[in-house]
């Protein structure tokens, strides 16, 4: 019996798995929730949801070796996703990431990616941290939001977006 | 010119708190869902066919026709909503989903009904963390309140909704990938036929449409089909919400009578785009999401109606996903052209070789024409492969892929040579003949 999972998601996997008709669907949502709780998918998770939904886990890591979000290997507490696609490309966004970059690139806290459109170019440039937005961003805001972040004075999601559950035992 | 607000105009009157049950209740939500339990499941597909509602979310299909491809008497069928936006530009459904969900559930309610669909998902984009908690707790609202669940409202009808996350895949956006990633597996499009219509999620009967959609049919069912269709034109009805992004000072979420607004009024109209920053002109702008071919700041591109049959047949590109981006004179084509060949490569899932190979290789030889290395030749190279992923350029409605995501890639290659054939020339010197350089003297 493998034990990636906590006693109280393992509990919140049964639930998810019964949600749909075939357990196979549930692997990306047992994903996330690995990820909410260890802060990076790891091998014994995908392991794990494997023996949970009854498949291999060559399928688990297959499936999810194909989804940007989910990172197999420790990324630190924050998820920075700078976006430079062709409307962010036009008003900062690349200098936005390029700063970023340089600002936080040994900071193992801190994951600055380079992303896909976020659907938020009304906010260009914009960046998530931990996927909540951040629009109109300048190099110095962005800055200024995620060291924020660090200092705990705003409340961060995990880094697969869900917020954080008080008992995640 | 104001806003035909229809889709929007909960949100936009209720701006602290649409998303929230008592917020949508006190303005009507969910009547329509009432009034429609006590009707058949026909009627509604009746309303549908005459409002002419087609879909939002880039092909523009008949959905009422989509709905009737379901075969009879072959259960159970499942609803599943398209919230998974990815089309660069485009944010429409990330609106609709965290500043109305409520609309939406009832669009689903009212739909699923129609196709008598008792389990239904709605696929929303990984990053859309808010939106899908807002989500989840509209459906737990709604389930309170007798609105979701078993027996609705005391009509006998039932239906539960689960709400799915994404992880990071633009490919899922595309019908069946999304099926397949629904299915626990990788994003990778199927082979058609089958259509979902009749082997779709588990190989069942399953509609898949998209958010604006369905967002659009509790207006319809209680407006009335034939009210809607006064709205818009021929063929394109009703309104849409065209998200407009770039150089523009007003950017944002416009929604509009199809056909009866022209990309001019959109960008410099003062209740919409507002027009371009410093009044620089427009160079080029794209018309519908990054897979669409771009059009110019030419009078007879701007003066386009919004209409997806007229700039199709007229200039051969799509109102596709309603996104239009602005670039003014001082945008370098190549770099726009780059970009979009960088995210196509890497959003490309790997199934059909020449958008897996042909996307890279367009992603490469854009990148060194954009930073002034490119080669004579490169253009028409990059027409080459674009030929190979869309036969006849005619990006992108012809393909030798599964899927349209390669010949979206070509659009922009396709829109290079159009307009800009002497701008990327210039980027692409001849090169030094050995001899000239001194190297054999």
């Amino acid at each position: 019996m493998l034990m990636a999972f906590s006693d109280g998601n393992r509990r919140r996997a049964a639930v998810i798995i019964e949600r749909y008709p075939r357990a196979e669907s549930a692997i990306l949502p047992l994903a996330h929730l690995a990820q909410d709780q260890d802060g990076y998918l790891s091998r014994e998770a995908m392991a794990e949801i494997a023996e949970l939904v009854g498949v291999t886990s060559a399928i688990v890591y297959g499936t999810c070796s194909f989804y940007t979000m989910f990172k197999r290997e420790p990324v630190g507490r924050f998820v920075v996703s700078v976006c430079t696609n062709v409307t962010c490309l036009v008003l900062g966004g690349p200098e936005l990431h390029e700063h970023l970059r340089e600002r936080y690139g040994t900071d193992d806290d801190v994951l600055i990616e380079e992303v896909e459109c976020l659907a938020a170019c009304d906010g260009a440039p914009c960046m998530q941290v931990n996927y909540d937005f951040h629009l109109l961003q300048t190099p110095e805001s962005a800055e200024r939001v995620v060291d924020a972040y660090k200092r705990g004075e705003l409340d961060a999601r995990t880094v697969s977006g869900a917020r954080v559950r008080e008992d995640a035992s | 010119m104001p806003e035909t607000r229809i889709l929007t105009r909960r949100l936009r009157e209720h701006p602290d708190d649409s998303w929230t049950i008592d917020a949508a209740l006190a303005d009507g939500a969910y009547q329509a869902l009432r009034a429609t339990l006590a009707k058949e499941p026909a009627d509604v597909a009746e309303q549908i066919s005459t409002a002419m509602l087609r879909g939002r979310g880039g092909a523009g299909f008949p959905t009422a026709t989509k709905w009737s491809f379901l075969p009879e008497g072959s259960y159970p069928r499942y609803l599943v909503v398209n919230a998974d936006e990815g089309e660069p530009s485009t944010f429409k459904d990330h609106m609709l989903l965290e500043l109305d969900p409520h609309q939406l559930l009832e669009g689903i309610a009212i739909s699923s009904f129609a196709i008598e669909c008792h389990l239904a998902f709605v696929y929303v984009r990984g990053e859309f963390a808010l939106g899908a908690e807002r989500l989840e707790q509209a459906i737990a609202d709604a389930r309170d309140r007798g609105f979701l669940g078993d027996d609705i409202a005391g009509s006998g009808f039932s239906l539960d909704i689960v709400v799915h996350r994404g992880a990071g895949a633009y490919i899922c956006g595309e019908e069946t990938g999304l099926l397949e990633s629904l299915e626990g597996k990788r994003g990778m499009p199927r082979i058609r036929p089958p259509f979902p219509a009749v082997e779709g999620l588990y190989a069942k009967p399953t509609v898949v449409n998209n958010v604006e959609t369905l967002s659009a049919v509790p207006t319809i069912m209680s407006m009335g089909g034939a009210r809607y269709a006064e709205m818009g034109v021929e063929r394109s009805k009703g309104t849409r919400i065209f998200s407009l992004s770039g150089h523009v000072k007003r950017p944002g979420n416009y929604e509009v009578e199809l056909g009866k607004t022209t990309f001019r009024d959109l960008i410099f109209d003062a209740d919409l785009g507002g027009g371009v920053p410093e009044d620089r002109a427009v160079k080029f702008f794209i018309p519908g999401g990054a897979s669409s071919q771009w059009l110019t700041g030419a009078d007879e591109h701007l003066d386009a109606p919004l209409d997806m049959d007229y700039v199709q047949q007229t200039f051969g590109v799509m109102l596709g996903s309603g996104a239009v981006m602005v670039y003014d004179e001082t945008v370098d084509p190549t770099l726009v052209a780059w970009r979009l060949a960088k995210f196509f490569a890497h959003e490309s899932c790997g199934k059909c070789t020449p958008c897996r190979e042909g996307t890279g290789w367009m992603e490469k030889v854009l990148y060194r024409i954009s930073h002034r290395a490119g080669r004579p030749e490169d253009l028409d190279m990059l027409l080459d492969v674009g030929d190979n992923i869309s036969p006849g350029l005619n990006a992108p409605f012809s393909q030798t892929t599964i899927c349209p995501l390669g010949p979206s890639a070509v659009s922009a290659v396709v829109s290079l040579d159009k307009f800009f054939r002497d701008e990327v020339l210039a980027k692409c010197p001849p090169r030094i003949p050995v001899f000239a350089a001194g190297a054999g003297s």
